[in-house]
């Protein structure tokens, strides 16, 4: 009974099935978008044109709506993630036990800036704002995985093991 | 679901402990499981197995002391090890009935024994998991009781007589805000947990997700028939992915044993709870703004009133209350409001949770009654400034809130007293600065926060707070002058009183309350382009770039 024709899925990568999975359990409805958006982007790694305007056909939300809310939440990134991903907490506690110095070595050793990717595509550098792992801060998150009481020199190394 | 049946489960989960003569609880929250605690806890289940003795091994939640982790619990003899590593494993299991080892043995009687355990009564002491865990320590027990026993209007009269007062911060009283949705005129109401925590340095509501959802949702169910809402949503952060997996697991378990879902307990009383990730906007927190990010929009606040009790989501009247005042709801309905209100100051009841963090001997969460002095907290509980440090402050309130120096360190913890001293409770999150924090720095650290995380719907926030972080930037810099202080002011001023929403409101509180304690600290990198604290590289920018470059 649906009255708007469905867009068709983009292609026939199973994650757009995943996509849509998440859209029909909300009945897809417009207030489906931030968590059919949080799907995309575990799915892909991240949002670009195609998907945006994909999510945007389905749930009828207009495309500069859900775009706005892209651009709005940290959490979504329009760009395409590396290989590897560090995540720098920048919470209180970590910046209190030394994150930003964290950040300008990784940056140094690295040659980008927070919230780039090194030209090879290999590691991103992140920030987050607070993992609420505040009892071993300073806090990284390399590749999903904790690590605490983190330094330079720990950060550096994992960074050589990903080089290679 | 009735009583009967409920006492049965309580019971058989009783059974099932009886059977053991010993029981090892390994914490696997956030903190120890990324010191891989699972391994540990596997181990010990491997070497239990293998041993003649009758041992349960089980996950739990947070037991609080992070910094010490991971920590295993070893049950009846109440042992608690530190700094487990899995090759420990036989060592622990040998030892259980013999003499602790002396190595791994955590023997801080100063950091638990002060503490009141409420919201974390079950935290580290039952499987997250495992409803029947949460119901063999008198959980639902409230629930059923509400359901069966009381009136809606006897359950709010409950918790106003309680003087449970949100625990997000704002402070407003739990039973008053309940009374209005329930006033409040609609053919569909909402609750909603807010566990968007997105103060920095605030674990709080992550812990208690994580450790004991069941009580989260209990709370939440009671809310929701003492207000006659029939659908709830969690909102919670995306950073917290544990907690959110937890959580489902918890809601599929509820269901199942009918807490959740059509005439639960066989009344005609209809609830369910469905899950709403956050996607990394502090404004979401909010309620207004939270209200938005739910209906799939952009997270901005709006105008107060309509409330969002009369007016919520989708325009419906709504209860929104944040994770730890729904973790109270149980306590105060199975033990009675007036036990509730026995803890506490006169205006402030009940217990508070707390992230310790910062440069402090023992972080992690702490419970404790409302009206213990600060210092008690830090000092005592906390263990002090480590390494021989010297204290400098405490902020509480995350980026709303304010920097307390020593000598107010003895009042007693409470909404108002903090709003005295110029901070505010907040969420509950306490960073301990040292000696080596520069308070100008920090006051620039929360004002970049907010200058980042302002939506920009109200020109004051947007614009205000981008001024003054320039401001403090030039001061950092050595390049601040006097009037520069006065301008800043003002500034805080203008944008108190005139900001949409929360966040701008209380943006300015760091910079005027490390500017009322810290004074001399702004006029040294002023007066003498000095860094007392030896973090800001004042002088000339060349400088600055010289140390980036260091």
């Amino acid at each position: 009974m649906t009255l708007y024709p469905m867009p068709p899925l983009p292609s026939n990568d199973k994650r757009w099935k995943i996509v849509n999975g998440t859209m029909r359990r909300h009945g897809f409805t417009r207030h489906a978008l931030i968590e059919t958006l949080h799907t995309v982007q575990t799915s892909f790694g991240y949002l670009d044109d195609e998907s945006i305007r994909f999510v945007a056909k389905s749930l009828r939300v207009p495309l500069s709506q859900a775009y706005g809310v892209v651009t709005f939440y940290h959490y979504f990134s329009l760009k395409p993630p590396g290989k590897h991903t560090a995540t720098v907490c920048t919470g209180t506690a970590c910046y209190i036990k030394g994150a930003d110095r964290l950040i300008a070595s990784s940056e140094r050793h690295l040659d980008v800036k927070q919230g780039e990717t090194t030209a090879d595509g290999n590691i991103s550098l992140m920030t987050a704002r607070c993992v609420g792992a505040c009892g071993r801060a300073p806090v990284v998150i390399m590749d999903g995985e904790l690590m605490g009481d983190a330094t330079s020199e720990k950060m550096l190394e994992q960074f050589e093991r990903w080089a290679v | 679901m009735n009583l009967e049946e409920l006492q049965q489960i309580a019971e058989s989960s009783k059974q099932e402990r009886e059977k053991a003569d010993y029981e090892i609880n390994v914490c696997m929250g956030t903190g120890c499981l990324s010191q891989h605690s699972d391994k540990i806890k596997d181990d010990l289940a491997t070497e239990a197995s293998v041993s003649n003795k009758r041992i349960i091994v089980r996950r739990t939640g947070c037991m609080g002391l992070c910094a010490s982790g991971p920590l295993v619990l070893v049950e009846p003899t109440n042992v608690l090890y530190q700094h487990v590593s899995a090759d420990r494993a036989r060592d622990i299991i040998n030892s259980v009935d013999g003499e602790p080892i002396p190595e791994l043995l955590c023997d801080l009687r100063e950091h638990f024994d002060d503490q009141v355990h409420v919201v974390l009564e079950n935290s580290g002491r039952i499987d997250p998991e495992k409803i029947e865990d949460y119901i063999g320590r008198d959980g639902y027990l409230a629930l059923v009781t509400a359901l069966t026993d009381m009136t809606p209007a006897s359950i709010i009269d409950e918790i106003t007589k309680s003087g449970l007062k949100g625990r997000g911060g704002g402070g407003y009283p739990t039973g008053l805000k309940w009374g209005t949705v329930a006033k409040a005129r609609g053919d569909l109401k909402y609750v909603i947990c807010n566990a968007d925590e997105g103060d920095p340095g605030a674990f709080m509501d992550r812990s208690v997700l994580e450790s004991d959802p069941q009580r989260v949702i209990e709370g939440m169910a009671i809310g929701a028939y003492a207000v006659g809402a029939s659908r709830g949503f969690v909102y919670v952060r995306a950073e917290y992915p544990l907690a959110v997996s937890r959580f489902n697991t918890a809601l599929r378990d509820a269901r199942r044993r009918g807490f959740l879902g059509n005439n639960i307990c066989g009344t005609d009383f209809d609830f369910d709870i469905e899950i709403r990730l956050g996607a990394g906007a502090f404004v979401c927190g909010e309620e207004t703004a939270l209200l938005q990010s739910i209906e799939g929009k952009r997270g901005t606040p709006k105008p107060r009133p309509p409330y969002p009790a009369v007016s919520g989501l989708w325009g419906k009247p709504t209860l929104i209350n944040n994770v730890e005042s729904f973790a109270n709801i149980a306590p105060i309905i199975r033990k009675g409001a007036a036990w509730f209100a026995k803890m506490g100051t006169e205006k402030s009841k009940g217990t508070k949770v707390f992230a310790l963090t910062g440069k402090i001997a023992h972080t992690g969460l702490v419970e404790v009654p409302m009206g213990m002095p600060l210092r008690q907290i830090i000092f005592g509980i906390g263990g002090g400034v480590p390494d021989g440090h010297k204290f400098k402050a405490v902020q509480t309130g995350g980026p709303s809130g304010g920097c307390i120096p020593e000598e107010h360190l003895d009042i007693p913890v409470s909404y108002e007293s903090l709003i005295g001293v110029g901070s505010m409770m907040g969420s509950g999150g306490m960073i301990v600065m040292d000696d080596t924090s520069c308070m100008v720095n920090v006051a620039k650290f929360f004002l970049q926060f907010c200058m980042e995380e302002s939506c920009g719907k109200c020109i004051p926030c947007r614009a205000g707070t981008w001024q003054m972080h320039q401001i403090l930037t030039k001061i950092c810099d050595g390049e601040g002058t006097h009037e520069d202080l006065d301008l800043l002011v003002d500034l805080c001023g203008t944008i108190k009183e005139t900001s949409l929403c929360g966040l701008g409101m209380s943006a300015p509180n760091p910079v005027l309350s490390t500017l009322r304690y810290f004074r001399n600290e702004y006029l040294e990198h002023i007066d003498n382009k000095n860094c007392p604290a030896g973090v800001c590289a004042c002088g000339t920018k060349a400088a600055k770039e010289a140390e980036v470059h260091a």
